[in-house]
């Protein structure tokens, strides 16, 4: 038996802006019709967690969904919950067209935390979101540099990132380069 | 001579004195000086050399518009060619030197290009070059590479670090004079997001020049304001640089050039979504075109303002003022108030100035009206002018001796960033400028304006007005985002000047001979003169496009932001057309160059491209892995051992892989997860063969072809559950495949019940490959994996060395081969597992190579080898993966066409040299005769070539007309000497036909 590592071996870098890859996480992916009763109410009763609205995430305990599209969820779990979630999620899908997978290991990830208005000064160096107007709860797939990825603020001062596997220690790098700047509209 | 005055130059401090170099002489300026203002503090006029004749030129303006002052910056690593000495601030140890001489700039041989002149016309490389051919590589390039161009290339690698910086406004204000200013506070008085962008150090603009010293005081108060403001956001030494659909704009902010210690960043590139722009960009002043308008010591009359204003820098002692204008006299009054001498004002207009004109004829300054410069005196400086009646042919009426000309031929709004994103202008024949025209803008996806312009940008000249028109326009932007301001208070009283109207001034004189003509310069950069545009339109070059093109009018590094509009103005004299008809050529981003390193950002070094990697991949570099770039992957293509070369080592892991067992990490392989009521009929749609009556548990090598019915990707594809498959893909296709998946289902079949997951990353995937493949999967902890029980093609469920499993028994090789799919965080564990497992019988990891040779010595096909594009399946024999029962799949129709279906079309066959060699990669086979073009006829080619280490010979396979039906036929390929080999054409199966070995 070997336990399961992350791409990077939770690297961290500190600084003002501390950049920590994080893990392993219980990442599920849903296909379904977000909009669907039938879906929503599978996904509530087998995680407990409310089927989020369009670009935000629900909560509920350390649990979490991430609206991902119309039609597909990522819905974050501890590791250790994962095979007892897609199953009881399948069964309670039933019918249901949707696909339920374990992809815990496909995607990297990351937890920057600093001063808030840091925070978003580093994000914007390589992501084209407008941070001054991100609320927590927000989530936005966008592009980090040259690669797709994630990401939500789960309270101030923090922001979560979840990219693909193959490319974290692209994503790491480029995020320490940007906790690295200086600030530019510091008070 | 050009000096730094005793008093006066509000921009410098004269407490920081700066050291600096140019062309190695150690010179002195003040902090807060330009390297343009510096140098002519220490009479440095002589800059540079032009571009195509050598001439010797110096300064014309004082701000991004300059032409000539181009100078290398910096050293080694932070060297930077062509950098504008008006634009460069100065800072200790700044290192400079001049371009485009040789030997030096006092003495440069390129000179005589000058004297021959009338030998290098516009069009001249079109005309000269043509014939004969062989000596435009021989003789001319060489000659005109050495002699033409203008700085050198760096040496070094960018010792800088750049940054981007994305952010987003409601309201972004582009200028930081007066009119940007007023604009911003309007549009951030109801609580807009404002930013406001100023391409130099200091916020204010011209007014601080022009104006009464006293308005410093009022536009500190508002640049106060707007500071103060919290949705407000002001950038200096930062250039609107472009003006991109959707409210893009780029902004381009210099950090670091123009400090002592170059701490942090260089660059940054703001990347700026704006809801309005508003541009308040100002004007720029022309150049008057007469004989002689180059010599060092002509400039730009609002230059030599700037110099003594702005720097406390005299141009010269005594400066001759020609202009068209009003605005050129304020130049004389405030030399004759420094204390300096102006000979003449030289005004074209028979009636002068207004009430400009009455104040220097107060202070004395000699005014002659109707007058013009007939020709420049002096060669590296200006010694003196020659003056003659505008409207003559040049007939001089007294020299005047001088070491400055002031020239003003008007102003032009810089409506660049107005037309990036095709804002239109109109011709304003009282002003005689182009302008932006309001009921032309550029617009957004709404179909209304995004852009406004502000100010003298906008064509409003009178200073009263521009206020007026800033706030308007400031508001307006603010409404046009829901942010309703209101007119700001305290806006500065300004008064308007009582200026006589400009006068066009095309040519000094109007009708100037010949030879004045061709010493008149319109684009000081490229060397284009009147006399050029004139030829150009002489010879049928009537679009301004054309003749831009034909001249190099406007086409330097400068754009022709003061060449443009005289130069277009002259082509409308030689065509007799009037100016609007003629047009301006387009205005591109960026309004002037920005640094390949800004827009390279963060990506350089590590940070170059995002590489994937696999969770082997650290093992595989500490392992001696050879990488190859396969998409952005890199797999190894070998493991080197000590003492190995590439080759040894592949031949040494196929002989270990064919004789006992080889690992092969084949992660990258594209994994699709397809599920659904309607999977089945999905994959019947997406694959030529049929693939809904596959049984749960089993495998099935599928094709996919392009709706062209060319082969496009192929895999294993893998039942997993009544409705869920796996599609295998390539791993340079799993991204497009997916998309190509969601694109049917979202376009065409939207109402199947299909999800589609793309599970690539979700799995470490690794090929367990030899006869031994068994004996260590039972070693891992596998049961019930006989021939019998777990036959080829299905696929199970083990626990291997703890790790819950797919196994999928597949095979590339031919070999007994089970493809481990495991989740990716614990696949390195599973490697490992398997090496140590695996030891008794020398277990190696194989590369890319190992497992192309030995898919090609079981006549296995690769997509990108056998497939181009223009390849289908059944040119490459795969007739069997077809179906002929299904009503239709991707690609039917297409296969059907007559090219598709012609007997005589290339198809896959093995080859055999005679002699064992192995045949060059892309030789084609040679057929008798040649084509139309002389070429001599094909019949076939190789796609496939290796050496085979089983085999130990060349074996290939290649595309051969009617190949199939010619087994064992001779046929001959080429080689680049020029020779043929004799190739056998064989079965493409080269190894193991009978498939004895996947047992």
């Amino acid at each position: 038996m070997s336990d399961p590592v992350t791409a990077l071996s939770n690297a961290v870098a500190e600084g003002p802006v501390r950049v920590a890859e994080t893990g392993p996480h219980g990442m599920i992916t849903l296909r379904g019709d977000l909009s669907s009763d039938a879906v929503a109410a599978a996904v509530q009763s087998a995680t407990g967690v409310a089927v989020p609205e369009v670009r935000r995430l629900s909560s509920a305990g350390d649990r979490s969904i991430l609206w991902m599209s119309p039609d597909e969820a990522m819905i974050l779990v501890p590791r250790a919950e994962v095979a007892q979630i897609v199953t009881a999620l399948t069964q309670a899908l039933g019918t249901a067209h949707a696909l339920v997978a374990d992809m815990s290991d496909a995607r990297a990830r990351f937890r920057l935390t600093g001063e808030d208005a840091h925070l978003r000064e580093v994000m914007v160096r390589l992501a084209p979101v407008d941070m001054d107007r991100f609320e927590t709860g927000e989530i936005r797939r966008t592009r980090l540099a040259q690669i797709p990825v994630a990401l939500w603020m789960p309270e101030p001062g923090a922001i979560e990132l979840i990219c693909f596997r193959s490319v974290a220690k692209y994503a790491f790098d480029v995020l320490t380069v940007a906790a690295s700047s200086a600030r530019v509209f510091a008070e | 001579m050009s000096t730094r005055l005793n008093t006066g130059g509000h921009r410098i401090d004269r407490s920081a004195p700066v050291t600096f170099s140019f062309n190695g002489k150690t010179l002195k300026g003040y902090r807060g000086d330009t390297l343009a203002s510096a140098l002519l503090a220490n009479d440095q006029m002589m800059l540079g050399r032009s571009f195509k004749y050598h001439r010797p030129r110096g300064l014309v303006a004082s701000g991004a518009e300059e032409p000539n002052a181009l100078l290398g910056v910096g050293e080694d690593g932070r060297f930077e060619p062509n950098q504008r000495a008006t634009t460069q601030e100065v800072f200790n140890g700044l290192v400079s030197t001049s371009q485009n001489h040789w030997p030096s700039l006092e003495f440069d041989i390129g000179e005589i290009n000058s004297k021959l002149s009338r030998f290098f016309p516009a069009g001249f490389y079109y005309k000269t070059f043509m014939w004969p051919r062989s000596f435009w590589k021989h003789v001319f390039e060489p000659v005109i590479r050495q002699s033409a161009g203008l700085g050198k290339a760096p040496q070094d690698a960018d010792a800088d670090t750049y940054e981007h910086y994305y952010h987003f406004c409601d309201v972004l204000v582009i200028g930081g004079g007066i009119a940007g200013l007023a604009a911003a506070l309007a549009a951030a008085s109801g609580g807009a997001k404002v930013t406001l962008l100023e391409q130099g150090p200091m916020l204010g603009g011209r007014t601080l020049v022009d104006e009464d010293p006293a308005l410093a005081a009022e536009i500190a108060g508002m640049v106060a304001t707007l500071q103060a403001m919290e949705n407000v956001r002001i950038l200096t030494r930062c250039m609107g640089a472009g003006v991109y659909d959707h409210g893009y704009v780029l902004g381009y902010e210099r950090l670091t050039d123009h400090l002592d210690a170059k701490d942090g960043p260089r660059h940054r590139l703001w990347r700026i979504r704006a809801g309005q722009v508003v541009t308040a960009t100002g004007a720029i002043e022309r150049p008057l075109s007469f004989a002689g308008n180059d010599v060092p010591g002509v400039m730009l009359a609002s230059a030599v303002r700037d110099y003594l204003v702005d720097y406390g820098v005299s141009v010269g002692d005594r400066t001759v003022v020609v202009t068209n204008n009003d605005d050129a006299y304020l130049t004389a009054i405030k030399l004759v108030e420094a204390g300096l001498t102006v000979p003449a004002i030289l005004d074209a207009r028979e009636g002068g100035a207004g009430a400009l004109g009455t104040l220097a004829e107060a202070k004395g300054i000699r005014v002659l009206k109707g007058h013009g410069i007939a020709k420049v005196k002096g060669r590296k400086r200006v010694t003196g002018v020659a003056v003659c009646r505008q409207t003559g042919e040049g007939a001089v009426t007294e020299e005047i001796a001088c070491d400055a000309v002031a020239m003003s031929g008007g102003w032009s709004p810089v409506v660049h960033l107005w037309s990036h994103c095709g804002g239109k202008l109109l011709w304003d024949t009282d002003q005689a400028m182009f302008r932006p025209d309001a009921t032309r803008p550029p617009r957004g996806s709404d179909g209304e304006a995004f852009v406004r312009v502000a100010g003298i940008a906008n064509g409003v000249m009178d200073l009263d007005a521009v206020l007026d028109d800033a706030v308007a326009q400031g508001l307006a932007a603010a409404q046009a985002v829901g942010q309703a301001g209101t007119t700001p208070a305290d806006l500065p009283a300004l008064t308007a000047r009582d200026d006589r109207p400009t006068e066009p001034v095309w040519l000094m004189p109007a009708s100037a001979k010949r030879d004045l003509r061709a010493k008149a310069w319109l684009d000081y950069q490229n060397d284009v003169k009147v006399t050029d545009v004139q030829l150009a339109a002489q010879e049928g070059y009537e679009s301004v496009e054309h003749a831009k093109r034909y001249t190099t009018l406007g086409m330097a590094t400068d754009q022709g932001k003061l060449s443009n509009i005289n130069g277009l103005a002259i082509l409308s004299g030689a065509l007799d057309t009037p100016i609007p008809q003629v047009g301006t050529t387009t205005f591109r981003p960026p309004y002037t160059p920005i640094s390949m390193g800004s827009i390279a950002g963060e990506a350089r070094g590590e940070t170059f491209q995002p590489l994937r990697r696999t969770p082997m991949h650290a093992w595989h570099e500490a392992n001696g892995a050879v990488f190859e770039p396969v998409g952005h992957w890199r797999r190894p293509y070998t493991y080197l051992r000590a003492g190995e070369d590439k080759h040894a080592a592949v031949e040494r892991e196929i002989i270990q892989t064919r004789n006992a067992l080889g690992l092969l990490d084949a992660s990258t392989l594209g994994k699709l997860i397809v599920k659904g009521p309607d999977a089945g009929r999905f994959m019947d749609m997406m694959y030529t063969n049929m693939m809904s009556n596959l049984k749960p548990g089993k495998c099935r090598y599928g094709l996919m072809c392009s709706e062209n019915g060319f082969l496009m990707d192929d895999g294993v594809v893998a039942k997993w559950d009544e409705d869920t498959y796996l599609c295998h893909t390539t791993t340079g296709g799993a991204d497009r495949i997916h998309a190509h998946m969601e694109e049917w289902l979202q376009t065409e079949w939207w109402d199947w019940d299909v999800w589609v997951v793309n599970a690539t990353e979700q799995y470490g995937q690794i090929a367990v490959v030899g006869p031994q493949a068994r004996t260590v999967l039972e070693k891992l902890g596998a049961t019930g994996v006989s021939n019998e029980d777990f036959p080829f093609m299905t696929f199970q469920d083990h626990v291997l060395a703890g790790i819950q499993a797919r196994v999928y028994r597949i095979s590339f090789s031919g070999e007994l081969s089970y493809e481990i799919a495991v989740p990716a965080g614990q696949a390195l564990a599973l490697w490992q597992a398997l090496l140590d497992a695996g030891a008794e019988f020398n277990v190696m990891p194989y590369g890319t190579e190992a497992l192309h040779v030995m898919r090609a010595e079981k006549g296995f096909i690769m997509i990108g080898d056998e497939t181009d594009g223009t390849v289908i399946p059944q040119d490459l024999g795969l007739n069997w993966a077809i179906s002929k029962k299904k009503e239709d799949f991707i690609g039917k129709r297409a296969q059907l066409r007559d090219d598709m279906a012609r007997p005589d079309r290339w198809k896959l066959v093995g080859l055999e040299t005679l002699n064992g060699s192995t045949l060059p990669d892309g030789a084609y086979a040679v057929a008798a005769g040649t084509n139309a073009n002389g070429q001599r006829n094909v019949e076939g080619r190789v796609t496939s070539t290796y050496h085979s280490p089983t085999l130990r010979r060349g074996i290939a396979m290649g595309l051969v007309l009617n190949g199939p039906d010619r087994m064992g036929e001779t046929i001959q390929f080429n080689k680049v000497d020029g020779t043929t080999i004799p190739t056998k054409i064989v079965d493409p199966v080269f190894y193991d036909k009978e498939g004895t070995k996947n047992v």
